[in-house]
């Protein structure tokens, strides 16, 4: 009797994981959000514990350097407040040129900032939760940056919160062009499991002229990631294949290890 | 049926696959997160019911997965065949011994994710794996090792402080008792 019912709680957790693994992708992913909303009480815990360490930081700053904060604040604002006047002026006359030459207008980035609640707990994926969901109108496979650069996109979406899939992740593939005479375009693929700071970019002709310190930008193909995008530079790169391919290193712009806040750019 | 220890290990997984989900700190360390869930596994596995195992592998999986970007489900029949072993033979288990605690700890820590990552190759979705993997278990492993007694210390104590006290029977009954002299 004591081993049949050791067997049967065996089965039933064999039964259920079995069950679970099997159902359809649809069903799994609102099941997935219905378990991870169990968190959802705890992602202010976890948005005070992050914000602690700054607040106390802030308290204990004299008022002297935060004169000085202010001061160069002040200054940087007006500087960007005149690039901002002058990038305007040369967005209207870029529509105007666009327009002439019948092009289509270029579409401004709206963007909305999120804070990172959390990061994926296995080691074998790079994903983070963002305090943002579907009531902010966020969707799945919008691009996620910073103002270094790319991050990965949007992968799933709760009410209040989203998964991001970052660059890295063998589920986030960019495509990606370098910034050379001769525009070389790969797809940046997984990295390594302990370096976050360097991805491949791969599928790059045999004959791409890279060096290091290139910029490697997002390509705009695929439709996910609008074009232009800073990723980040080339490290090395070398010919795989019996030399019928170049696989190259690329150090991203981003520091993913040390996200707290990210943009979600709506197209 | 005393519900005590159930929600005490039960809780305790929903906290750490919350800790690991927000705590950064060993991953910018050592470059892995540790899992507690394993440990905790050892621990219900050695001192609470079959019930609580399976609840264990279960919730603590459905958790840890709907965190991950793991496929839901996945991590459930790992934990189970870490703890369904050790629960069966656990009378043969000096489980008071912290090396022994931390033997089946570092066992348990080593064989979850080995089993996950093959369950993930098997079912089609490769993970992130590569030489730095091998560090990453190995972390994982010895962290979840020391982890393990850990938690047993915690939960006794926790045990102690707040659960029901054992009702302990003693031979003295004063209206048994023989008085010896005049009175």
């Amino acid at each position: 009797m004591f081993k049949q019912k050791n067997y049967l709680a065996l089965g039933a957790v064999v039964f259920v994981a079995v069950v679970l693994l099997s159902l359809p992708t649809r069903a799994t992913a609102r099941l997935k959000l219905a378990v991870g909303s169990w968190f959802l009480p705890l992602f202010g815990l976890a948005n005070a514990g992050q914000q602690l360490p700054a607040d106390l930081a802030d308290s204990v700053l004299p008022r002297r350097e935060l004169l000085q904060q202010i001061d160069t604040l002040r200054r940087e604002n007006q500087q960007l407040k005149s690039q901002a006047v002058q990038s305007a002026a040369m967005a209207r006359e870029n529509d105007q040129l666009r327009n002439l030459l019948g092009w289509q207008r270029q579409v401004p980035w709206r963007l909305k900032l999120a804070n990172v609640v959390m990061r994926d707990p296995a080691n074998w994926w790079r994903t983070i939760q963002i305090d943002l969901g579907s009531r902010d109108g966020i969707q799945t496979n919008q691009p996620v940056l910073t103002t270094d650069g790319l991050v990965g996109r949007v992968s799933s979406v709760s009410f209040v919160s989203s998964q991001i899939v970052l660059i890295g992740d063998p589920n986030c593939r960019v495509s990606a062009v370098v910034e050379n005479a001769t525009h070389d375009m790969g797809v940046l693929t997984a990295g390594g499991p302990l370096d976050t700071s360097l991805v491949q970019l791969s599928y790059l002709a045999s004959s791409a002229n890279l060096k290091p310190g290139q910029n490697v930008l997002t390509s705009g193909l695929g439709g996910v990631f609008p074009k232009g995008i800073p990723i980040g530079k080339i490290v090395d790169a070398q010919t795989i294949e019996y030399g019928l391919a170049t696989e190259a290193r690329v150090k991203l712009n981003a520091n993913l290890g040390a996200l707290e806040q990210v943009w979600v750019l709506f197209k | 049926m005393n519900l005590f220890k159930p929600a005490l290990i039960l809780s305790f997984a929903f906290l750490a696959v919350f800790g690991e989900a927000t705590l950064p700190a060993p991953r910018h360390w050592l470059g892995a997160q540790i899992d507690l869930l394993p440990a905790l596994m050892v621990y219900a596995a050695l001192n609470a019911d079959i019930v609580t195992v399976s609840l264990l592998a279960v919730l603590g999986g459905l958790w840890f997965d709907s965190l991950s970007a793991n496929p839901l489900g996945v991590t459930i029949l790992p934990l189970m065949v870490a703890g369904f072993p050790i629960y069966f033979r656990r009378d043969l288990i000096l489980r008071g011994l912290p090396f022994a605690q931390l033997v089946l700890g570092a066992a348990a820590s080593a064989l979850v994710p080995a089993l996950t990552v093959l369950l993930l190759l098997n079912g089609g979705k490769p993970p992130l794996i590569g030489w730095g993997s091998l560090w990453q278990w190995i972390v994982m492993t010895a962290g979840g090792a020391l982890a393990t007694p850990v938690i047993f210390s915690l939960f006794e104590w926790c045990s102690h402080m707040l659960g029901y006290k054992l009702r302990t029977e003693v031979s003295f009954r004063s209206d048994r008792e023989i008085h010896r002299g005049r009175k």
